[in-house]
């Protein structure tokens, strides 16, 4: 008899949802009734709807439960699995409609999604390997090895494929280099220091399909010649690890990963190396010098590491979702490989959505979609049916795009022209209640802290732009400020030494690019319209409004309102200290920000 | 060795593929600033001083860092360029005390010079500055980190160099400081006091306590000499000023590239000891008397005569010193055997 | 040194033996370090465990006394294991038959015996030695100061001969000189045997060409040597000595005897910046300067000629002593009148083969290594190339001999002396340095911590060390660089006047003192 398959989400979003409770209580519940034989419960990978979770999708007839908790379990068994009557009250709401939706692809957030490279993440085990093998796990590399490794650099090439990590940089040519580099030694070297705030497409990979990536290193590494490799993957990711060294452990054990791979003379041996929360350590150079075990410091490029890297030796060294693009291209075809994507930007990207929109989560789109169908169709639109103002694309290295900029396509050029950058693919939106002024200064505080100290102008200049920033923020901006802001942004950016330092301006950047009035109001009227920057806000109570019921005098931890009762009151302004308090609990929208 | 074309500010020139712009600059007589760059250490490009712009290139890069290439062409002094320059020493300046008048390192400080190069007359950047202790627990030069502009030399002299890896990069970013590990006093770390990290600060941040207050680098002679100590025979230029010595640099262009140890660079000062002899003695009734030269001499002279006359050339014995000049080494054997004697010898075996 | 100081760096492999380099050569421990760092295999021979066995492959922690057991039984395993350089032996050495009889016996479980370095660790320093593509040995004291001496440094001679190892770059027998100027005075023949450039005082042409040169008749007697003197002032042989620049008294064996020898003197100079303790014996002290006060040249440890510059000007009424000497030559009626150092080198060039292309102002900031025969000549950074100056190399068959003093009942430990980083010699210079006295003044013996705990000592307690000359008091300092049953202290402090201990037992051919092996006894004071 065929089983019914559960499909139980253990990415790390939906266990810290409680995920595994629902599968102790899933397991428990049919065991009761004696029909456990009848299903299996197959902990998957992440879905990337992480918001929603935890996730529970139910097959053949691919039925869509989200926020699914162990209480809801019995009701889940007996009404759904038993009785065959879909539980409403667990399947997706569409935030726009209001309407439920039953089955996973019709839901908006999964339908525009291409999902090639985490075709398996939510689908497999991805503890169990035959998993893997039985969605054609390893034969792209089986492929790889019947080509010569001129001929696997040829197909990266003609793939299109380019560096995911962010610069876009063509992935065929640089393992041409590697392969081309004098070195009786090479390595091949994932960057799995996924450091972007918010972002977490690597992760998911690494959770959901790992084999997926030691696959894609195993053809880097015939392909240029190397016998060792690392992914350097940072500590804070425990269960990534924990797979990672699963599914290595189980490569070894099948013959993929070791000695005479595939009865080939390729052999080739991987290690796990555990970053330690620097984010500059995402940085090819100074990954590099981490992990031989100096401090986490870029180098000066070049040489570069397709010709000094690891050790001095030439090192092939890409990011995560990079190499799972590679089995597929090597599974599918070149052909079929680029059918999806644009002109020089083939194939997907994967999106980490966040911010103030309705679904948060990852999405892998086509190359060339808008960022307009990103955010509204796949995204569900922004929360509270508030209005959109920018999305910050690139994380802290990137740049924010405004409303007129959304049907730009994405792919790298388009966005880089736009003063943005693909980057890793971090999405973070904002809505009218973001303030760019604030936006930027977040994000600089974030650079900075992470700047590693090593250069003068990243060291010395993220300081002196933070701290102009907060000196606008808290309404003490003078004349000259953005003048001198840009001064020090092209300075930093032309001399840094790496790549953080010479991105690190571009929040800044692109902010004044697309809302330099923003800054102006900060500066010259002491205004912040979204009314985040406290120094720059007020409270009042409108009196017209105001019906008297005291709840914002009785809460205002400073007794700075006062009135009589069904009397409007008012706020005394030299006692408010702008926490907002009695903002949030006016029933009858009487308090404004000005 | 592989050439290649390249033009520096205008000037076409052909050099050795594997020079960096840098040395490219310099064998045609270009002076690029630098604060990080020790011909004999790891480059690391991390002051940034040294930028320049490549035609064709997204940014500035490194001049200390960047390798020369076929058809290159390089502007050391463009507007741009002098530009970057400026907002780095700006930079630089509003995190160091502006001291200058009495810092010690006035008139051999690099940001000094550049500022005055590019006319930084101070910073526009106000802000947070560092504050360090100034640590003078050693005995031999005092540190004051507020005045360290993080590049570095220190720490890959003494890991590179020295060997001893006795300071490193702490914190990160705008809080980094250089120190120990653990950050105890440098007495109690690895180093071994040699003082190479003092002679490549190219600021005031580590300073040698001899001379201090007395020693402004114009008004000292430079004397080139060697070491009395081991047998490695560095060589130094010793500062000399109003018959002192006041100071010392180590020969950076001798064959063994001014590297020195805790003997060479600081223990020159028995010089002046308050106890050198200051004229000749004679022994008198069991305690020495002052004497003339003549008296003295006179004295040693006839009793060798004597000596020699009464017991033969042999009876005379005389112990050469490894100490003293090659010259007044085959002064003194030519001494004894002119007296007849073979009878010389030194402490090589000891 | 046969080879250069910064061609170390290079070396595949370095085998430093009896030599605490990062402390006594620090310059040239740095280029060590750095050779590891870029891949050199180091071996390390030491009866202490110094700063650079951090660094070392193998570490062969031998009892001192013991080096040509160690070194023959390397042989022995170079040519068992058939690691020699046949080729090199053939064509440029002689005598192999007589080395190849003698290091047979010398199998590392023997030399295990008399070492007590593990038979295995010899294997592995054998090998590494001999597989490098260049290997270079380091040696100083450690190697030297025994009754052995000589024979010591036969057997590491063996070593580089066997292996070719010896007249190409970054190899060689490399003696580490211990005092900036060792070099230059023996070059300049303050030596009893030798004119300058080693040329024999029983050389009739030799002579010839001097007596010539300096208008004097010359004796063809070779002279006595250091420790020889002593003695023969002890017999009345000697009846007037003049010292330049040295102080026996802290820095030669027993000093006790010394002191006595000084006494029986009719007459003694005692020439020097300092009235040091063997200055206080003499009968006439003239006051030299320092180097900083003079003109001339030193030779450092690979034969590299460099000029000392004056700097200032002569303290007090001292005198430089190439004047002084100039002083007393005048008045023995010798017709000097030398006008300046450069007059003298001048001289010097004339009379030297191995200097005639150098005068000052070739020097420049970088010197010349000697021999440099010609005006034209670039100097020789390495010697032997191609060719020895004897013509064929030639092994010497040694044997291994128990040093002159061994620990008994009475005299338990075994005494090494040598030299700490921030002091020099007897002291007179860096005594009378603020910064290094303040890191430093007053002996700290080491004592391995079994031993101190046996004697129940601890940190800094005031110990009693007696031999059979003398006794003095030190301070202790607990730590496993020494192994049990060896005590170290330095020569540095006149108040813990190591000589006092030990032994004029010497080398018979060098005549080098046995001052690395002195039996002793350790009490609580």
């Amino acid at each position: 008899m065929e089983r019914r398959r559960i499909l139980l989400c253990a990415g790390t979003g939906c266990i810290s949802s409680g995920s595994l409770a629902v599968k102790e209580a899933l397991l428990n519940e049919l065991e009761k009734r004696g029909i456990a034989d009848q299903f299996e419960i197959v902990t998957s990978g992440c879905h990337g709807f992480c918001e929603q979770g935890p996730i529970v999708i139910v097959h053949p007839e691919d039925i869509f439960y989200c926020r699914v908790q162990a209480e809801d379990v019995p009701e889940l068994v007996e009404e759904y699995l038993v009785n065959g009557r879909v539980v409403d009250r667990l399947l997706f709401k569409d935030p726009i409609s209001g309407e439920a939706v039953k089955n996973h692809m019709e839901i908006g957030f999964y339908a525009k999604q291409s999902r090639r490279v985490l075709h398996n993440c939510g689908v497999i085990d991805p503890e169990n390997v035959d998993e893997y093998l039985a969605q054609g796990g390893y034969e792209g590399l089986k492929n790889a090895l019947q080509m010569s490794p001129v001929e696997v650099i040829e197909e990266v090439k003609k793939s299109g494929l380019r560096g995911r990590g962010g610069a876009g940089f063509p992935t065929g040519l640089k393992w041409e280099f590697t392969y081309k580099a004098q070195g009786d030694k090479k390595y091949v070297v994932c960057n799995a220091d996924e450091g972007d705030p918010g972002a977490f497409m690597d992760r998911s990979v690494l959770e959901g399909d790992p084999h997926a990536v030691i696959e894609g290193m195993l053809i880097a590494a015939y392909a240029i010649g190397a016998d060792e490799g690392y992914v350097y993957v940072r500590a804070e990711y425990p269960l990534a690890i924990k797979r990672l060294r699963l599914a290595i452990e189980a490569a070894n054990r099948l013959g993929y990963l070791g000695k005479n791979i595939m009865g080939t003379d390729f052999s080739f041996q991987l290690k796990i190396k555990e970053g330690a929360g620097a984010f500059v350590c995402g940085e090819e150079t100074a990954l590099l010098a981490s992990i031989e075990g100096e401090r986490g410091m870029p180098r000066p490029r070049p040489p570069f590491p397709a010709n000094s890297g690891l050790w001095g030796k030439p090192t092939c060294l890409n990011n995560v979702e990079t190499f799972a693009n590679i089995p597929l291209i090597f599974r599918i075809g070149v052909e079929e490989y680029t059918k999806v994507g644009t002109e020089r930007s083939k194939g997907t990207k994967i999106f980490a959505l966040t911010g103030k929109i309705n679904n948060t989560g990852l999405a892998e789109v086509p190359m060339g979609i808008t960022m307009r169908e990103i955010i509204f169709d796949i995204g569900g639109g922004i929360k509270g049916g508030k209005k959109f103002k920018a999305v910050q694309i690139g994380g802290p290295s990137g740049g924010c795009l405004p409303e007129e900029q959304l049907d730009l396509p994405v792919d790298y050029d388009s966005l880089t022209a736009a003063g943005a950058m693909m980057g890793s693919g971090g999405l973070v939106i904002m809505d009218e209640e973001t303030c760019m002024v604030d936006l930027a200064r977040f994000f600089l505080t974030f650079t900075q802290k992470e700047s590693c100290g090593k250069c003068t102008p990243c060291r010395e200049g993220t300081k002196r732009m933070l701290e102009i920033l907060e000196r606008i923020t808290q309404g003490n901006g003078e004349d000259g400020d953005l003048e001198m802001l840009e001064e020090l942004a092209t300075t930093i950016k032309d001399s840094s030494l790496c790549g953080l330092g010479q991105t690190a301006p571009n929040p800044v950047l692109s902010t004044l690019r697309y809302f330099r009035e923003e800054y102006e109001e900060h500066i010259y009227e002491k205004k912040c319209r979204a009314g985040v920057c406290t120094n720059l806000v007020s409270y009042f109570i409108l009196p017209d409004k105001c019906v008297g019921c005291t709840v914002c005098a009785r809460n205002c931890p400073v007794n700075a309102i006062s009135g009589e009762r069904k009397a409007p009151h008012e706020i005394d302004q030299s006692v408010c200290i702008k926490c907002g308090v009695c903002y949030e609990k006016c029933k009858f929208d009487a308090i404004i920000l000005k | 060795m592989t050439k290649v074309n390249i033009t520096i500010n205008g000037q076409q020139l052909e050099v050795d593929a594997s020079m960096t712009i840098l040395e490219a600059a310099e064998s045609a007589g270009i002076e690029i600033p630098t604060f990080c760059h020790d011909p004999e250490l790891t480059r690391v490009g991390a002051c940034r001083i040294c930028v320049v712009e490549v035609a064709g290139a997204r940014n500035l890069p490194a001049a200390c860092t960047t390798p020369v290439s076929e058809g290159m062409v390089i502007e050391t002094e463009s507007e741009r360029v002098i530009k970057a320059r400026r907002v780095n020493l700006q930079l630089i300046w509003a995190n160091h005390p502006q001291d200058c008048l009495t810092c010690e390192k006035t008139g051999s400080c690099k940001l000094q010079d550049y500022s005055y190069r590019y006319n930084v007359t101070g910073s526009p950047y106000q802000g947070e500055a560092k504050v360090f202790e100034l640590d003078n627990t050693n005995p031999f030069f005092f540190r004051d980190l507020n005045k360290c502009i993080y590049c570095g030399k220190c720490v890959r002299k003494c890991f590179e160099v020295n060997g001893a890896g006795a300071i490193e990069f702490m914190y990160r970013g705008f809080n980094s400081k250089v120190t120990t590990a653990f950050d105890v006093p440098l007495e109690e770390s690895s180093c071994v006091m040699c003082g190479m990290c003092v002679d490549v600060c190219p600021v005031g941040a580590l300073t040698p306590l001899q001379g201090l207050h007395n020693n402004r680098p114009w008004e000292v002679e430079k004397v080139l000499t060697t070491c009395p100590y081991c047998g490695c025979g560095c060589t130094y230029y010793l500062h000399v000023k109003n018959d002192k010595i006041v100071g010392l640099t180590p020969n950076f262009e001798g064959p063994l590239k001014g590297h020195m140890c805790v003997k060479g660079r600081f223990g020159w000062d028995f010089v002046d000891s308050p106890d050198r002899l200051k004229t000749p003695l004679i022994k008198k009734d069991g305690e020495f008397v002052e004497a003339t030269w003549d008296e003295a001499l006179d004295l040693v002279a006839s009793k060798f005569k004597e000596v020699r006359a009464q017991y033969g050339p042999d009876a005379i014995a005389g112990l050469s010193s490894a100490r003293t000049t090659n010259e007044e080494n085959y002064l003194f054997q030519k001494l004894l055997r002119s007296l007849g004697t073979n009878n010389v010898d030194h402490c090589a075996r000891l | 040194m046969t080879n250069t100081i910064n061609e170390v760096e290079d070396a595949k492999a370095i085998f430093v033996i009896g030599s605490n380099t990062t402390e006594n050569h620090p310059v040239i421990g740095y280029r060590i370090k750095r050779a590891v760092k870029k891949g050199a295999k180091l071996i390390v021979a030491d009866p202490r465990r110094i700063e650079l066995c951090d660094y070392a492959d193998v570490f062969l922690q031998l009892k001192p006394g013991t080096n040509i057991a160690l070194l023959n039984a390397m042989a022995h395993v170079i040519l068992k294991e058939g690691l020699a350089d046949e080729e090199f032996i053939k064509a440029r050495t002689e005598n192999f038959d007589a080395l190849k009889a003698t290091v047979e016996k010398y199998t590392p479980e023997y030399a295990e015996k008399i070492t007590g370095v593990p038979a295995e660790n010899i294997i592995r320093a054998a090998r590494i030695y001999a597989e490098a593509e260049t290997a270079s040995i380091l040696y100083t004291m450690g190697v030297t100061q025994h009754t052995t001496g000589t024979d010591n440094v036969l057997s590491i001679a063996n070593l580089a001969l066997l292996t070719g190892n010896i007249g190409k770059p970054f190899s060689g027998v490399n003696p580490l000189r211990g005092q900036n100027n060792v070099q230059g005075a023996c070059d300049m023949g303050a030596l009893p045997d030798v004119f300058t450039g080693y040329q024999s005082v029983t050389d009739e042409k030799a002579r010839a060409k001097f007596t010539q040169a300096w208008g004097v008749e010359l004796s063809g007697t070779p002279g006595l040597t250091v420790t020889e003197m002593f003695s023969a002032a002890e017999n009345r042989d000697i009846r007037a000595m003049y010292i330049m620049g040295e102080n026996p008294y802290l820095s030669d064996p027993d000093s006790s005897h010394v002191r006595y020898c000084m006494e029986q003197l009719e007459f003694l100079v005692v020439q020097d910046l300092f009235l040091t303790e063997t200055a206080k014996y003499a009968d006439v002290v003239l006051p030299a300067v320092s180097w900083a006060e003079k003109e001339g040249t030193f030779v450092n440890t690979e034969r590299r000629v460099q000029k000392v510059n004056q700097a200032l000007k002569p303290r007090g009424k001292a005198k430089a002593d190439w004047q002084i000497i100039n002083e007393i030559g005048k008045r023995l009626g010798f017709g000097w009148n030398y006008r300046c150092a450069e007059d003298i080198f001048t001289e010097i060039a004339a009379l030297t083969p191995s200097y005639a292309g150098i005068n000052y102002e070739r020097l420049g900031v970088t010197g010349i290594n000697w021999p440099c025969p010609t005006e034209d000549h670039p100097g020789t950074p390495i010697l032997h190339v191609g060719k020895f100056s004897r013509g064929l190399g030639r092994f010497s068959a040694v044997e291994h001999q128990d040093p002159a003093e061994k620990p008994d009942e009475d005299f338990p430990f075994l005494l090494t002396t040598g030299r700490v980083l921030y002091h020099y010699h007897t002291g007179t210079m860096t005594r009378r340095s603020k910064g290094l006295r303040k890191v430093l003044n007053e002996e700290l013996m080491e004592i391995n911590p079994h031993d101190a705990k046996a004697l129940k000592l601890q940190e800094s307690d005031l110990v009693k060390v007696s031999s059979r000359r003398g006794e003095v008091k030190s301070k202790v300092r607990i730590t496993d660089r020494v192994p049990r049953g060896v005590v170290f202290m330095t020569f540095h402090f006149k108040e813990t006047a190591a000589n006092l201990l030990t032994s004029s037992h010497s080398c018979p051919t060098a005549k080098i003192p046995e001052l690395k092996v002195t039996a002793v006894r350790v009490e609580k004071a």
